[in-house]
């Protein structure tokens, strides 16, 4: 059976697409799931893909907390299951407080929309199992909103514990000790800045995000995620 | 039971100290063009503003601040002032 992929859908969203040819590429099944949709069950892993979920307004991520899909990712998330978020999907897994931090404005103010290369820092997270540590992926980025700061003892916590993910080669948007992504404390829930979908195929110019989206549905098969609930 | 009052209130959200502000050290920047070189700790913010109807200020005052706390800030990295006053009733302004 292959992996059965939810991707969230919030009003403004706009990578859901490529985020379920990606996966459908490398084998497994994936549907759109309506932000107004609490039901997520019969899901092997769950993607919050990027764009600008409820417009951004407020501040990214803060009115799609709300949305009644969280309910069913929080379940999820709780039960075991692997659940990655992409940059907006990054930024709503923080608001909801499924992951620990915040993304700011870049530093410079700047949009940012580059390919970028980011290293491998941990194998211990449904996004990086079995990717050796200090592998380089050059991954698009693609936002305004992608510096992650956290307090000193939420960053001294992230390190001790093996948490930081990933990390960027040259920082591009001043994220505190240049992290592009982290794990929750049981490494089932993983946010990140860049775009693995978007390095998914040669025409794009990068095929590095495939290890990435392997690794999750590596990480989706029901039996391995039934042993970390 | 009274009838519920309405209050104005006044939430300003803050980024904490010592996060670093991009947004407010550019806005302090351009201000030598005005001639101004006086200018320090300039910090930029959001203010938000709504009514509420409650049994009295205090009531008010504490529905206003889960209002703040839970949507308007994102405590990880801002902070909010919240100020409430009885709302002044629609055509009574002098």
């Amino acid at each position: 059976m292959p992996a059965r992929v939810g991707v969230v859908m919030f009003p403004g969203t706009n990578c859901e697409h490529d985020a379920v040819l990606a996966v459908e590429r490398l084998g497994a099944s994936a549907d759109l799931v309506w932000h107004g949709d609490p039901n997520v069950a019969g899901y092997d892993a769950l993607v919050l893909p990027g764009g600008f979920a409820h417009g951004d307004y407020l501040r990214p991520g803060a009115i799609a907390r709300f949305s009644p899909v969280m309910e069913g990712v929080g379940r999820f998330a709780a039960e075991g299951g692997p659940v990655v978020g992409i940059c907006n999907g990054f930024q709503v897994l923080t608001e909801a407080g499924l992951l620990p931090g915040a993304l700011q404005k870049n530093r410079g103010l700047r949009f940012l929309c580059t390919t970028v290369r980011v290293r491998v820092e941990s194998q211990a997270s449904v996004l990086t199992a079995g990717v050796p540590v200090g592998t380089e992926l050059a991954i698009p980025i693609n936002h305004f909103e992608g510096n992650y700061t956290c307090d000193r003892e939420t960053l001294d916590l992230l390190r001790d514990e093996d948490r930081v993910v990933l990390r960027y080669v040259d920082n591009p948007n001043g994220s505190v000790d240049g992290i592009a992504g982290v794990c929750n404390g049981s490494r089932n829930v993983v946010g990140l800045m860049p775009h693995p979908e978007r390095a998914s195929d040669p025409l794009l110019g990068s095929v590095d995000g495939v290890v990435l989206l392997a690794a999750l549905l590596g990480s989706a098969e029901p039996a391995l995620h039934a042993t970390v609930a | 039971m009274a009838p519920p009052e309405r209050f104005s209130v006044l939430v300003e959200v803050q980024l904490r100290e010592g996060v670093a502000d991009p947004q407010g050290a550019t806005i302090e920047r351009a201000l030598p063009a005005l001639g101004l070189s006086g200018v320090t700790e300039m910090r930029a913010g959001k203010a938000f503003r709504f009514d509420i109807a409650a049994e009295d200020e205090g009531s008010a005052l504490a529905q206003a601040t889960v209002v703040a706390h839970r949507l308007l800030a994102n405590p990880v990295i801002e902070e909010s002032v919240v100020t409430v006053t009885p709302a002044v009733a629609a055509g009574s302004a002098a």
